[in-house]
């Protein structure tokens, strides 16, 4: 069962005015977890949109072998819909093959952990920045991947909010799950491993 | 299939909601139709008045293609559409279909209407529906090419019709030009199969340059 989840070799990108990272490598393994640290503009974010496969980094590879759940400093939520209907449109998106019940039953089930189970039939306009967070973390539970890739995961989110995410992400990692985080405030004990950015 | 109509039904509930913003471009139609035929006194249009509608749907077209995807990109939804989406041609095929049944199809249905303002005579109404049916979708589809390269930048307005006039010519040639044959009493048909060749061809190819259109805008 413990075939890397993902597997990143001498991983290196740089912009026009700076190289963010360069020789970079990472194996994670199901039940593993990676906090990516760094002060702000030192690459985590790309970091993350290069194993997420949204850019191309600049040398080196990237090897993902499981789907994967993206939380990017967007919500990825469309404003005029209601959460579940964004949800629901992220969990077709990325498996066609639930049916309909049990979508909704996933969805209900993410909202209802991340304690916003009341605010699934309101529009995401109507929502604060910290309900917005929870939704967009909801989506990242409702679906069926095994790796999880969360940018800034606590942003936005209050001292509960942080716990039950911090208490999901070890559920995660306990059902053999994957997770890559970027963030400034640790996360929870489970971080087996620190990727430090800006130190070159 | 899935993936085309899951992205068709969530792109149409968009739209409606935001029910008077999907007017715009239907209404400028209407309108600017309106004002051509108020000088139809004094310049005398007949046939060329269906190519003019034809001039009126392509600026229609293009003013409504620009934010196909700027909303998607600034919520963070298109990302989450270039990371899922299986198969994503399928996806933005979708999306394209569903921007398309909001500004290019009510836009052909109309037009029989629009063309009693500028006094298209009544045999050519029919096929300048039937062109603006057929050309519509090619439009879109090649908008949404431009529209995708500029999503990356912020920028539109005068930019996608920049790049993507030049496209929309061989369209707007046959499609204009399938109206005036009718209107002067010829067959149209092979102006309006060659119509359906290019919406063949756009079907097949734009999702592709789409496709790789968005994946440069996520490089900022």
């Amino acid at each position: 069962m413990n075939e890397p989840l993902l597997r990143a070799a001498s991983l290196g990108h740089e912009t026009d005015d700076a190289r963010l990272f360069h020789g970079l490598d990472l194996v994670l393994r199901g039940g593993e977890m990676v906090e990516v640290r760094g002060a702000n503009a030192t690459g985590k974010s790309t970091l993350l949109r290069c194993l997420a496969g949204l850019i191309r980094p600049g040398s080196g590879t990237v090897d993902v072998g499981v789907e994967i759940a993206y939380l990017g400093h967007r919500s990825g939520l469309s404003e005029t819909l209601t959460a579940r209907e964004n949800l629901r449109w992220r969990l077709s998106l990325c498996s066609g093959r639930l049916d309909g019940n049990e979508a909704t039953a996933r969805i209900d089930e993410a909202l209802v952990r991340l304690g916003i189970g009341h605010a699934g039939g309101r529009a995401v306009a109507s929502l604060s920045a910290g309900q917005r967070r929870r939704v967009a973390l909801a989506a990242v539970l409702a679906s069926p991947a095994r790796l999880w890739l969360l940018d800034e995961p606590l942003t936005a989110l209050d001292d509960a909010g942080a716990a039950l995410l911090t208490a999901e992400i070890e559920r995660h990692l306990r059902n053999g799950g994957g997770v890559v985080a970027a963030t400034h405030r640790p996360l929870g004990p489970r971080a087996m491993r620190t990727v430090q950015l800006g130190t070159t | 299939m899935n993936a085309f109509l899951t992205q068709l039904r969530r792109d149409l509930a968009i739209s409606f909601r935001h029910g008077a913003e999907a007017m715009n471009p239907i209404a400028f139609f209407a309108l600017a139709a309106f004002l051509l035929g108020l000088g139809q006194s004094t310049l005398r249009l007949d046939e060329a008045a269906a190519g003019a509608l034809w001039v009126l749907a392509l600026f229609a077209n293009v003013l409504a293609v620009e934010g196909l995807f700027g909303r998607d990109r600034e919520d963070g939804s298109l990302e989450q559409l270039l990371l899922h989406a299986k198969p994503l041609f399928a996806a933005l095929l979708g999306k394209v279909a569903a921007h398309w049944m909001m500004s290019g199809l009510p836009i052909a249905a109309l037009s029989p209407f629009v063309a009693l303002l500028v006094d298209v005579p009544p045999d050519g109404m029919l096929v300048l529906a039937l062109t603006l049916l057929l050309g519509t979708p090619t439009l879109a589809l090649v908008g949404a090419i431009g529209a995708a390269l500029v999503a990356g930048t912020g920028r539109g307005g005068l930019l996608v019709a920049l790049l993507v006039m030049p496209l929309y010519v061989p369209t707007l040639l046959f499609g204009a030009g399938a109206a005036m044959t009718a209107l002067a009493g010829g067959d149209p048909s092979a102006e309006l199969l060659w119509l359906a060749a290019l919406l063949a061809a756009s079907i097949t190819l734009a999702p592709f340059g789409v496709d790789a259109a968005l994946r440069v805008g996520q490089e900022y």
